[in-house]
This record gives structure tokens, C-alpha cells and sequence, in this order.
């Protein structure tokens, strides 16, 4: 068990694109942490960087406090599950688990045994002598997540753990996910471009953009208060109001919106989406549009003028210039 | 069937041309061979004038010639040293090795890896001529020994390194292409848990490429038991020592005059290469 320290780190491709750009990160020991992005902001760099995938150009990597930079991949006490979950076709299941202690030569039966363990507390003991391509989406990320549990790392590296399932298995093994790393307790880094996933399974996220961290913290306080236009952007699954006034841009987000007899906009509204429990309202306001969500059954009529206001505290006001948080 | 809705006759009439010049080209001379084959035919004499059929006399004289057997293993020799092991072997260690180094040095080793493979054999042969040659050969000047006379008092040897170099260039390119299909994430996996290069290959790499080796041994095999650049180098020489089975046959059938029995000898190579055809295709049913 040991925590991440990533400080002044760079990475440069040999075509001299700075991927991961002067960045520092401390990730503590048993934590769930998101690299959160855009594709091409270098999330999945920094990530390889740790692994000792990529070189690092600059800086420094520390798991617990031994120092891995210079560190090959296998040195590094690391396991990582991968997109595509990197199963080796032509071993089974119990195999794929085992390989990590195959490749440091211990006893087949202690092998054997750890297989059928790890593959016990991942719901895949009736799939051992499986092979990967009879297995379906979810069971193949169970065996990925097996192999990486039994090389017994003391970190936990996962790229896009979510993105190769589809979207109702996505929520299950999203939940089966948080519960694995709460039960082992493993410091564990994920990657994801998907806001929500990001929230709704890290203990804290680092919003990341052109290699560089935008916003660290909570899912709450990034969700609450994103530090920059840019991360405002970003997360949310309705895309937060942005609306300029004088050398300010205030920013709302819809959820916190509602209908009131005098407020911060007032507009037309134009055109109403079904989100299923809520509804998206857009309100015409001059130049500018205005979302608000609305529970279902109270949907105003399109071209009613609706006025809408929202709690001061979920009001944020951005500098114009430089897009950063003024309150 | 008939998918195409062009009616037999004139699908027939789009393939006969081909079928002509396979025909003429390929089936006629191989049966021709074959007759031959069974004949007392020579190159003169009575017997160029009125080929006797002398039934599978020919055969059983070959299988008792102590020239055939010593040709038949030199052949055995020169395919499982150069082919199997040599060209196999290394194409792959420079396909494995060239992913990692850097653009330039790649493409210039692939680019003079690839010469040796299609500059012409006769041109190859006089290159090597100039390397191995006695007195003045590049090779004994460097190593300091100018006396030797490599072809003569090593011909096995000389034209099994002869033919690793002029060959690896197609095996490294089909095993530059097959490890392209290799995925990268489990050759990541292997790095991140620490298995050896050696490990990443026996348990990540070869397993995806099985299909691969097998088809390149075969063709290579092939190649290698029917090449006649080694008649180029030793003409079969010093006293049979380098004379392999395409080497045998054509002295046998130009330099003999004895058509009839070469051709004989050129069935008997067939029947081997056919039998190794079979047993790769064995291996790679059993593989699928």
C-alpha cells in the first residue's frame, strides 16, 4: 500500500508534444482518484508515465517512498487493466490470473491457488477454464481486474476502466467497481473523459487540460465550484450557463435554476428536452441562451416568457480575461 | 452457382487464356517430366533418338545411388541450417529488435536487409565470389588469412550462410507485419507484471503469431530445397560436397546427358517437398 507523488513531471513525445507539462500531484495512500479530460490532455500520458510506459522528460515519480522514475514497468509494483483488457486469447481465465506470478516463477500450486482466490472475490470462479473470447464484456473486465489484483501492486492504474461496455453495464460494473476498491483498499487511478463516471466513483478528481491540472478536489467542490470556465464546461451533464455581463462571466448551472417572479434571466422559451425525471428548458434570452431543469409534468408551453433565479450561493462570477473564479 | 449471372460458356471463355497458359507453361512440362521420368531418354545417342520406357527403373536407381543419398542430405542439411533455423530465426530477431529502435536506423537496416533479397542471383553470386574467393577474397584479407578458400574448403558452410543472408529479408518483413498484429496493451501487460524479453515472447508474442511462422517456414523451406544460386557458388563442388538436390539434378541431366534419370531424381524432389507441404498444413489445421 502506498500513496503516488508526481512532481514537476514532463513528458515529451519525440515529436515535441508536451503531453504532460511541468505537473504535480500527490495522490494519497488507498484513495479512488480520477485523471478527468478531453481527449489529448494528456490524461492517459500521465498515466502510462506512473506505469513507467512512457518516459518521463522531467521530474519525478514516487510510489509510497521509493522513487520509480528511473524504474522499469515491471519494478514498479504496479498493475494496470486496459482499455481493451489486454486478456491473452489463448490462456483461460485461471491462467490470464496467474501469469503475473508465472512470470516470477512461483510454484504452480501456489498459482493455482491464488487463481481460484482472486477469481472468487471477483464473481469469476465458475469461469476458470474459460477462455477470454467466451467470455462476455463485464466478465473480461472481472478477469482484467483479477490479473491486476493478483500481482498483488501497490498501485492500481486503470485507463478508461468503463468505456468498452455498454451503457447499462457500464452503471453495474461502475458500482461493482467502487466497492472492489473500497474492499481492497488500494491506492487506485483511473482515466476517464467522462464527467460522470468521474464523479460518481472518485474520492477526489484532477480536471486536466493541455498537460496540466485545471481543478483538483472533490467531485462536490469541482462540481460546485469549478475554478475555471473551462472546467465549468466540462463537468456536468447539462453544460453549465456562461453568460457575460460586463467584465464578468456568471455562470449557473441549470440544475439550480428555477422559475421565480424576478431573478438573474429572463427569456423565451424555445425549446423544452426530455431528460426523463427533469427536462432541459431553453429560454431565448437577447443574445444569449439560458438552460434550466425542470421536474417532469411541469414543463412551461413553448414562447411563454419565463423568468428564472437561482440561490446566490450557486452563482459564480468568473473574470472575463482570464476565465478564472473571482467568487 | 453461378453468382456472377454470366452463364458457364462465357465465364469459361474469361478464364481459358489463363487456363492456356497454365497449361502450356506448367501442367505440360510437369507431366512431361513426369514421362520422361520413366524413360531411358538422354541428352545424345541412340537412346535421345528413341527413349526406351524403362518403368520405375530410374527411381530404384536413385534411391541406390550413393550421389542421391549424400545430395538428399546435404539438401536436408542446407534447408534446416539456412531456412528453418537461419532465415527464420534471425528475420525474426530483426523484425522483434527493429520495433524499438529509431525511425532511420529501422528503415536503413530493412532497406539493405531487402537488397540482398532482390538484387539478382547471378549478381549475388559474383558479390560473394569477390568476398570468399582465395588470395583476394574480402574475407580472408580481413580476417588475415588471404589463403583460404572458403567455397572450396567450406562449401556447406559457405553456402548456408550464403543463403541465411540472401533470404532473411522475407521472413523478417512477414514477421515485421505479423508483430504489427500483435496487441500493444498485452505486450504492456507482460512489461508492467516484468516478464522477460524471452517470457513476452514464448507466452504474448508467439501465440498470435503461430499461424505466421508456419507459413513462413513452409515457403521457405520450399525456396530453399529448390534454389539453384548454390550451383552459382560451388557448382555442387569440391568432390559432391556442396551438391544439393537442384544442383545434382541439372548435372545430372546437362552435364550427364542423362535426362530420363534426372528427371527421375526431380520427381523424387517433388515427392519431399510435397510431404513437407503436408506436414505444415497438418500443423496449422491443428492450430485452428
Amino acid at each position: 500500500m502506498a500513496g503516488i507523488t508526481v512532481e514537476d513531471l514532463s513528458t515529451v513525445y519525440p515529436n515535441g508534444v508536451r503531453a504532460v507539462d511541468a505537473l504535480d500531484l500527490e495522490i494519497a495512500d488507498g484513495e479512488l482518484f480520477a485523471l478527468l479530460g478531453p481527449s489529448g490532455c494528456g490524461k492517459t500520458t500521465l498515466l502510462r508515465t506512473i506505469a513507467g510506459l512512457e518516459g518521463a522528460t522531467d521530474g519525478a515519480v514516487a510510489i509510497g517512498d521509493r522513487d520509480v522514475t528511473r524504474l522499469q514497468p515491471g519494478e514498479r509494483r504496479v498493475a494496470m487493466v486496459f482499455q481493451d483488457y489486454a486478456l491473452f486469447p489463448h490462456m483461460t481465465v485461471s491462467e490470464n490470473i496467474a501469469y503475473p506470478l508465472r512470470v516470477r516463477g512461483v510454484a504452480k500450486s501456489v498459482q493455482q491457488e491464488t487463481a481460484v482466490r482472486t477469481a472468487e472475490g471477483l464473481s469469476l470462479g465458475a469461469l476458470l477454464d474459460r477462455r477470454p473470447g467466451q467470455l462476455s464484456g463485464g466478465q473480461q473486465q472481472r478477469a482484467a481486474l483479477a490479473r491486476a489484483v493478483a500481482a498483488s501492486a501497490e498501485v492500481l492504474l486503470l485507463d478508461e476502466p468503463l468505456s468498452n461496455l455498454d451503457a447499462r453495464l457500464r452503471l453495474e460494473a461502475r458500482t461493482f467497481l467502487k466497492r472492489l476498491q473500497r474492499e481492497l483498499a488500494l491506492t487506485t487511478v483511473f482515466v476517464t473523459h467522462d464527467q460522470a463516471e468521474a464523479l460518481a466513483l472518485a474520492d477526489r478528481i484532477a480536471v486536466m487540460d493541455a498537460g496540466r491540472i485545471r481543478q483538483l478536489g472533490t467531485p462536490r467542490e469541482v462540481f460546485q465550484r469549478p475554478a475555471d470556465t473551462f472546467v465549468a464546461n466540462f463537468i456536468g451533464s447539462t453544460p453549465m450557463n456562461l453568460v457575460p455581463r460586463g467584465s464578468q462571466i456568471i455562470g449557473v448551472r441549470p440544475e439550480y435554476l428555477s422559475p421565480a417572479a424576478e431573478g438573474l434571466f429572463t427569456g423565451v422559451v424555445s425549446i423544452v428536452e426530455n431528460l426523463g425525471v427533469t427536462s432541459l428548458v431553453t429560454l431565448d434570452c437577447g443574445e444569449d441562451q439560458i438552460g434550466y431543469v425542470v421536474p417532469e409534468d411541469d414543463e412551461p408551453a413553448i414562447g411563454t416568457t419565463v423568468t428564472v433565479d437561482a440561490p446566490p450561493a450557486r452563482v459564480l462570477r468568473y473574470d472575463k480575461e482570464t476565465g478564472q473564479l473571482v467568487r | 452457382m453461378d453468382s456472377s449471372g454470366l452463364g458457364v460458356r462465357r465465364a469459361v471463355g474469361f478464364v481459358a487464356p489463363a487456363l492456356v497458359l497454365i497449361g502450356i507453361f506448367l501442367v505440360f512440362p510437369a507431366l512431361w517430366t513426369l514421362y520422361i521420368g520413366i524413360t531411358n531418354y538422354q541428352l545424345t545417342g541412340p537412346a535421345a533418338a528413341n527413349p526406351q520406357v524403362v518403368g520405375l527403373d530410374n527411381l530404384v536407381e536413385a534411391v541406390r545411388d550413393p550421389l542421391f543419398t549424400n545430395s538428399l542430405w546435404l539438401t536436408a542439411l542446407f534447408v534446416l541450417f539456412s531456412a528453418v533455423i537461419g532465415q527464420n530465426v534471425l528475420g525474426f530477431l530483426l523484425a522483434w529488435l527493429l520495433r524499438s529502435v529509431s525511425p532511420w536506423l529501422r528503415r536503413t537496416t530493412e532497406g539493405l536487409v531487402l537488397l540482398s533479397w532482390i538484387l539478382p542471383s547471378t549478381v549475388v553470386a559474383f558479390l560473394w565470389f569477390a568476398v570468399l574467393s582465395r588470395d583476394t577474397g574480402t574475407l580472408g584479407l580481413l580476417l588475415g588469412q588471404p589463403e583460404t578458400s572458403w567455397l572450396v574448403q567450406y562449401p556447406m558452410t559457405s553456402l548456408i550462410i550464403f543463403n541465411i543472408w540472401r533470404g532473411t529479408a522475407f521472413s523478417m518483413l512477414l514477421y515485421t507485419s505479423a508483430l504489427a498484429a500483435v496487441p500493444p496493451s498485452q505486450l504492456e501487460t507482460a512489461r508492467l507484471v516484468g516478464a522477460s524479453g524471452w517470457q513476452t515472447v514464448r507466452d504474448v508474442v508467439f501465440p498470435h503469431i503461430r499461424g505466421h511462422v508456419l507459413t513462413n517456414t513452409l515457403l521457405i523451406s520450399l525456396w530453399t530445397a529448390n534454389d539453384f544460386t548454390p550451383f552459382l557458388l560451388t557448382s555442387g563442388g569440391p568432390n559432391h560436397q556442396s551438391e544439393v538436390l537442384p544442383v545434382l539434378i541439372y548435372r545430372q541431366a546437362l552435364e550427364g546427358g542423362q535426362l530420363g534419370y534426372a528427371s527421375a531424381m526431380s520427381m523424387l524432389l517433388l515427392l519431399g517437398n510435397l510431404a513437407i507441404a503436408l506436414v505444415y498444413l497438418r500443423l496449422l489445421r491443428r492450430r485452428a
